[in-house]
Parts: C-alpha cells; structure tokens; sequence
C-alpha cells in the first residue's frame, strides 16, 4: 500500500477548519494530513473526488460496542444474530451477524462502512473492562476508548461522604488507569446503586441508601474532580429517571446541579467548552406523569441548552426499529421487562455497578414511540448551536447505529421528516412540535454533529474530526456531490450515500471502497494516564488493599487490566500533580 | 393450474438445502432455468438440476404453479420456504423445514414430514398424510414468535413442542402429540385428537389446545375451570377446562380443554 495518497477534487466540509464545500485537494502522508504540495505525487495514490462529499473520519461519542453487557444481548438475542447475517467476502474479509448487537467484526465494518473511524464504548464496568478491552481488540479499523462506569462506585461514594475530594480524584484517576478507561461515565447516580436493595432514586434529593449521599452531591463532587485532573473529556453523565414520564425536570436540574458546583472546564488536553456532556437526553425529555400524559418536552431542554453552552449532548434518537435494550441502569431495564413482558437480562457488578438488557420493539403505531422519535429530532432541530450537538441512537437503545444515515437524511429534509409524520401515531401532532419545525440541517451542520463537535468535546480535536495538517488521516468520502443534489429533495439519495461511503481511509490506509471494506486496520484505543500526587495515591492504594480485601471478589493485583490487552495503545499523559 | 413434476435422481450424504423449490421461485422461469436453480449441498453450492429430473412448465404466477415431487425428498430441506400461493405435492416423505415461513398456497406431503413443518407460518394449508416430527408450527430456535396464521392438518402422530410461541393459526394432529405442546403458545388453536405428553401448554398466555385424547400430566400451575360441552368447532363431548398457565402471571388467557371421560381432574 503506498505511504502517501492524493486526493484530488474532493468537495470538503471540515468545519474545525473553516471549510464549508470547498473543492480542494487534501494530501496524506505517513497516516496522516499534509498540504497536498508534500505529496510526492508520482509515488503516491492519486484518487480523483471528483467533487464527492469529503469529511473527516466520523466519531461516535456514545455507543455500546464492545463489553459485557453488549456480549450478554449477543447471547440472549439469537434472534436478532438470525436477522442480519453477512456472508464472507459481502462487507468485507470476514462474515459477522446481528442487526441491534452485531459481532466485533460486524461493527467494525458497518461502522467503517459509513465512514466513521473513532467509536467509544459509553459504559464498561470497571471489574468486568478486561472482557471490554478484547472485544475492542477485536473490532476491527475502529479506534475506541472505554468510558469506566464511575457513578455508583462505592470507594468513591465513601471518600465524598466523608469530605475527601482528593483522594476521591486520585481514586478515579487510578480506576482510569486500572481499566485503561478514558471517562468519567455516570449512570443513574444514586439509583443502580439503590437497585441493589431494589429501589431507585426519584429526585436529585433522594439519598441513597447506606451512604446518605444525594445524587445533586454526587454530580458536584465528580464534575470537581473531572476538572480537578484536567481530563480531556467532561463527565459524561446518563441522569436519574430515564424513560420516566415527567423526567425533563430531573434533567434540567441535573445540569443546573453540576453548574451549580461553579467549575468551569480545565481541560489539560483540547479545547472543550463543556463541563457535563449529557448522553441520550432524548430519553430523558419527556412531559406528562403517566403514559397516558405522555409529552415532548425537547422544547425545554433545547432552550436550556441555548442558554448553557457548558452543557452538551447527545441525540439518542430514537429510529422506530426492533433493538435491544442495555444499560448500567438495573431499575430501568427492571421497568422494561415489566412494560413489555419479554425477555430480562440482570447484573450486579459486585461493589461498582449493575446492569440490565431487554429487548424493545419501537413501533410506528404506538403513540408514545412516535413521539420519542419526534423527541430526538426536534432536539437536534431546536439547538440552535450545532456544537453543543451530537447525532446518537445511544446504539443499540434507540436504534442501531446503521441507522445513522436516516437519522441524518430526517434532519437534512423537511419532506422526508413529513413523509415518516403521515407513518407515525397522530400523537406526535399533539404531543410534539416536530411538524412545526422547517429547519433543516447543512452539510457544514451534519460534518459538526457527526465529526467535529464530538472530536471537540472528547478532547480530541488536535487529531480528529477535522482534515487540518496534522490530523490523523481519517477520512470519509460519499458518493454524493454537494454541489448537484439537494439534500431536502433528494433524501433518499442522502441516505443511500451514507450508508455506503465511496472511499474511506484510516490512519492513511484504503479501508472501505465502494462500502466494501478492503483492509483491516487494527485500531487505537485511547485512554488517560492521569499522574496525581504520590503521597495522596499512596494513601488511597493502602485503602484499596483494605477496600478490595473487604468488598471485593478478586485481589487487587488482578483486578487491573494489563498492557497486553492493548495492542495499540493511544496513551493520553495527564499531570495533574499540580493541580491538587 | 400448470405443474412440475419433479423427480429425485441423485441422493447426497448431507441433507439438500433446496428453498428455491416453491411456486414462487418456479413461476415465469423456463424448465432449464429452474434446473440451475442454487441448491446448497452443506457449503456447495449446487444446481437443483443435479439432484432432480423436471417435467412439464410451471405457470406465469406462483397461484398458477403446482409442483409434484414424485418420490422421497426426506433429505432436502426447506421445501416450500416462504411460498405465497400455489401447491406443492410431495408424493413421499420430506425432509426438515417444510413449508416454513409459508404465506399462502397449499403443501401436501402423502408420507411423513420430518421436523419443523410450517415453521413460523403466516397463512395458507399444510397437510401432512403420514406422520410429523416435533416443531411442527414451531418457531426457530431462540426465536420468539412463532406460527401466526394459516392451518396444518396431521394425519398421523406429530412429535414434541408442536405450536411453540404459536399466536394465529390452527394446528390439528389427528394421531398422537409430545410432550410440551403449545408451549409459550400466544393465541391460535391446537386440536390433537389422539393423546398428549406431559406438560400441554407450558408458559401458555392465551390460545386454546384441545386434546380428546389422554393427557399424561397436566402442570399445577393451570387453575381448573369446570366442564364444557363441544368446546370448539368440530369438536364434541365434555371436556375438561383449564385456565393457565399461572406462572406467567395473573392475567394469562390460556384454554387448555381435554377430554373429560379420559382424564382425571388433578387434586
């Protein structure tokens, strides 16, 4: 494979970078971009765009791909592996199945096959992350990063109830490096720890059980320590009450909770503006107190959103699809089981965390599906800042993630957004706005909400989500012209193109061509290596042998996951010895 | 109505996958088309031509089509896969999954079917002259919905966990039944004149199973009812009702009916 590729005539939209549809010329060398004018073009791979649609590498901030929980739904879903089976040689080297949890090597392909490059696994718990790290060893092209499921950890929880912030944060910032994890990831603070007694939290001044915190102070004290060691990324936080009637009340004062512990973003790597990046809010948008009441409320959390741009988002849009269900959210998945009678998987994490998966059939013909999926959309419309945004289905809750092409395609086009309103419950028209709403999304828009904003937010953006010189050479190329289709007409067309992408290259290799993939790469796996004071670490190490003796099923020195589980290890060095 | 009449020649070690042979995939082709049909032969891919001899035409529509197989097709799976209209005549005994997922038309097989016949059928008519394996009108292994329409009649004795995940339709087995039939059955009617194996209905939510025959053991968790003459249609005598099953909750609306003079009400 030649070392240096030319690609000519390629249509751009690299927003990080100021370019919205220009026609140029991007050069790659060594794996990554260079000005064209370095490129030896005799030596090098010369592919003519010709006016093709060109953007960085998509990044997924919130995805379940790779862990336990995902291998669980695997298992117990053979039906869905029976849905969607790939034949070697169809997608690429290697067969695969799953439609809502495809294999590893599925999900590399159909990921690459869109165009995306970067993919973050949005939850793994800490004790059971070895399993997340194989898996992601065996997702093929992908970079990734495990985000560690933080939120209901009991270590944690004890060094906050007696005042420890700093033991607290160097606690994490060891728990990053045991689990070669990159975020700070919480999910139902307070209620999936309450589940192991079976109960929940129902207000951000519920105190959960045992340790008397509520789940306001654990938001406060785990954005203070997010920003005491400088991560890259903020908190990445799943609120209490998802899927709750009612439940926009508890979003909003979630995100007033942590603006109200007055830290702002100090990042130590990139440039982010949030201090809290609040994952799949569509489920957690909804008006009414009951089923029957059920309501959008996107109208408030998109005018919250206006106002704070320390918040940001993503979609988890909900794509009217059979899928399945998973989450650390144990009570939720409880609740699912109940509504819909079918299969519960259930887990109890020994001291950290719990988890549950159930599959979910989101119809057309049911009123409160419809208007989730008018939710997601008028999220994404109703933001004004496209920055703050990031195009999810929360795979596979609210839709597979191969469904992101049509997620794209409703929000560019205003008919095809009508066309799916004449398919869907009437409830959308009296319980939603979507039908209200003529914006439609730009490709300078889509390139942000799919690439740019989520790069910027992880921190990330001095290397992805963008095509500047310097940036990794990920970059996705449709069989669309800019300049010739009409993307509110032409939506179908909008969806084939990214479904499929004409070229993809990562890290400056050829990966997909024509939506095939022609070339396994092995991906990075990005995660902080966050250095604290020694005198502080060694205290909390000499708690954890008592800790782990006490609590724990495995000894300390088995419990963290080895180099060896890190084929390609993109080390992000954090000193926070400073700091403290 | 134009036919096929095709005949076995070669047999193979492993069982044919052959679900190209319906009225559907037949219709509008000429004979040396279908001949080159893909038949999979374990991994190998296959031409039907090289395990069947075909005479006569089939129609321009899958309603006009009618295919005889004349001769055992025990080893060739799949026959009649998701047929929409039509017949299929099968003068022997046929192998697994046939007429599975099937939408219309008519399948008579005048020897005995092996496993798994009408699997997750959606409508149409299935008549089994000999007798059937287990699964009949079942769904797949690990899949949850099962049989939604259409009817399958089985002359002889029909194996295990016949109408699994069953929601429409209508299953009757004129001999004998195994164990477990109806179970996770959601709506639709199992009628087996002859006897049954333990356990009828187990997870049943609702849809009836009648059996006039003997019931070797029926699960504590199913609430007696009391009595009912000629409960469904074609079907005469005192009978037997029970309501369950219970371990899926209060709220289930399962009927299984059996033969009051044959059967003791369990304590």
């Amino acid at each position: 494979m030649a070392k240096e590729l030319l690609i000519k005539n390629a249509c751009v939209y690299d927003p990080l970078n100021g370019i919205e549809g220009e026609v140029m010329d991007l050069g790659v060398k060594d794996g990554k971009i260079v000005d064209p004018s370095e490129v030896d073009e005799s030596k090098a791979k010369v592919i003519d765009a010709e006016g093709r649609l060109t953007m960085a590498g998509g990044v997924d901030i919130h995805a379940h791909v790779a862990g336990p929980k995902v291998n669980v739904g695997r298992i117990f879903r053979p039906e869905d592996s029976r849905r969607l089976q790939v034949a070697l040689k169809k997608l690429g080297p290697r067969s695969g199945s799953g439609f809502s949890v495809p294999s590893t090597t599925l999900t590399g392909y159909m990921y690459a096959q869109m165009g995306y490059t970067t993919v973050m696994e949005a939850a793994t718990p800490p004790l059971m992350t070895r399993h997340t790290h194989e898996e992601i060893r065996d997702t093929p092209i992908l970079d990734q990063s495990a985000y560690t499921l933080m939120g209901n950890n009991w270590i944690l929880y004890e060094y906050i109830r007696e005042g420890e912030l700093e033991k607290a944060a160097a606690f994490a910032a060891w728990l990053l490096r045991a689990t070669k994890g990159f975020v700070i990831k919480m999910v139902n603070p307070g209620g999936t720890e309450a589940w192991g007694w079976g109960k929940n939290v129902h207000s951000l001044d519920d105190e959960v059980p045992y340790f008397g915190l509520t789940p306001a102070e654990i938001y406060q004290n785990y954005v203070k320590i997010n920003e005491l060691l400088g991560l890259p990324h903020s908190i990445h936080i799943h609120p209490n009450l998802l899927g709750e009637p009612g439940n926009y009340e508890i979003t909003l004062g979630t995100w007033d909770a942590v603006r109200d512990a007055g830290v702002d973003p100090d990042p130590q790597l990139g440039e982010r503006e949030q201090i809290v990046h609040s994952t799949h809010v569509q489920f957690h948008a909804y008006g009414g107190d009951s089923w029957a009441t059920f309501e959008s409320r996107a109208e408030d959390i998109a005018k919250y959103l206006n106002k704070h741009e320390e918040v940001t988002i993503d979609l988890g849009a909900v794509t009217l699809d059979e899928t399945t269900t998973m989450t650390a959210d144990g009570p939720l998945e409880w609740e699912l089981h109940e509504l819909t009678g079918f299969k519960w998987a259930n887990c109890d994490v020994e001291v950290e965390t719990g988890s549950g998966v159930v599959p979910f059939i989101y119809s057309p013909k049911n009123p409160v599906h419809s208007v989730q999926w008018a939710i997601g959309l008028e999220i994404a419309l109703l933001t004004e800042n496209p920055w703050q945004v990031v195009i999810s289905t929360d795979h596979p809750n609210a839709g597979p993630f191969h469904r992101y092409p049509r997620v794209i395609a409703w929000l560019m086009s205003e008919p095809y957004r009508e066309e799916w309103l004449e398919r869907v419950h009437d409830w959308v028209g009296q319980r939603a706005v979507l039908g209200t709403i003529d914006r439609e999304y730009t490709w300078t828009e889509v390139a942000i909400t799919t690439r740019a904003a989520p790069a910027k937010m992880l921190g990330l953006s001095d290397r992805i989500g963008h095509l500047g010189e310097g940036a990794y050479a990920h970059i996705a190329i449709y069989d669309i012209k800019p300049d010739e289709v009409d993307p509110s007409r032409d939506y179908a067309e909008v969806e084939r193109a990214l479904e499929q992408a004409w070229l993809v290259v990562k890290d400056g290799e050829i990966v997909v061509q024509d939506g095939v993939v022609v070339n396994e790469v092995t991906g990075r796996t990005y995660w902080v290596d966050v250095k604290v004071p020694e005198d502080i670490l060694e205290e909390v190490k000499k708690d954890l042998e008592t800790k782990f003796r006490r609590y724990y099923s495995v000894n300390l020195g088995n419990y963290q996951v080895q180099d060896v589980y890190l084929p390609r290890e993109e080390r992000i060095v954090i000193d926070a010895r400073d700091r403290f | 109505m134009r036919e096929v009449i095709l005949t076995p020649k070669e047999r193979p070690d492993v069982p044919l996958e052959a679900e190209v042979i319906t009225p559907d995939e037949f219709a509008g082709r000429d004979p040396e088309e279908i001949l080159e049909l893909t038949v999979y032969e374990g991994n190998r891919e296959r031409e039907l031509g090289d395990f069947f001899d075909l005479e006569g035409r089939p129609g321009d529509s899958a309603d006009e089509t009618r295919i005889v197989i004349d001769g055992d097709v025990d080893h060739v799976k799949l026959i009649g896969h998701e047929m929409s209209g039509g017949e299929i005549i099968v003068e022997g005994d046929v192998g697994r999954h046939a007429g599975a997922q099937m939408e219309g038309g008519r399948l008579v097989v005048k020897g005995d079917a092996d496993d798994w016949v009408g699997r997750e059928m959606k409508g149409g008519e299935i008549i089994v002259k000999g007798d059937a394996g287990n699964y009949v009108g079942a769904t797949y292994r690990g899949e949850w919905r099962g049989m939604s329409g259409g009817r399958i009649v089985v002359k002889g004795d029909a194996g295990d966990e016949i109408g699994e995940w069953m929601s429409d339709g209508e299953i009757v087995i004129e001999g004998d039944a195994g164990i477990m039939i109806g179970i996770h059955m959601q709506g639709g009617q199992i009628i087996v004149r002859g006897s049954c194996g333990v356990r009828p209905g187990a997870e049943m939510e609702a849809g009836t199973i009648v059996v006039q025959g003997r019931v070797e053991d029926i699960l504590p968790t199913f609430k007696y009812q009391g009595t009912e003459r000629d409960p469904v249609d074609g079907v005469s005598g005192e009978f037997h009702l029970f309501k369950g099953d219970y371990s899926n909750g209060p709220d289930v609306k399962g009927k299984l009916y059996v033969d009051a003079a044959l059967n003791d009400v369990p304590e």
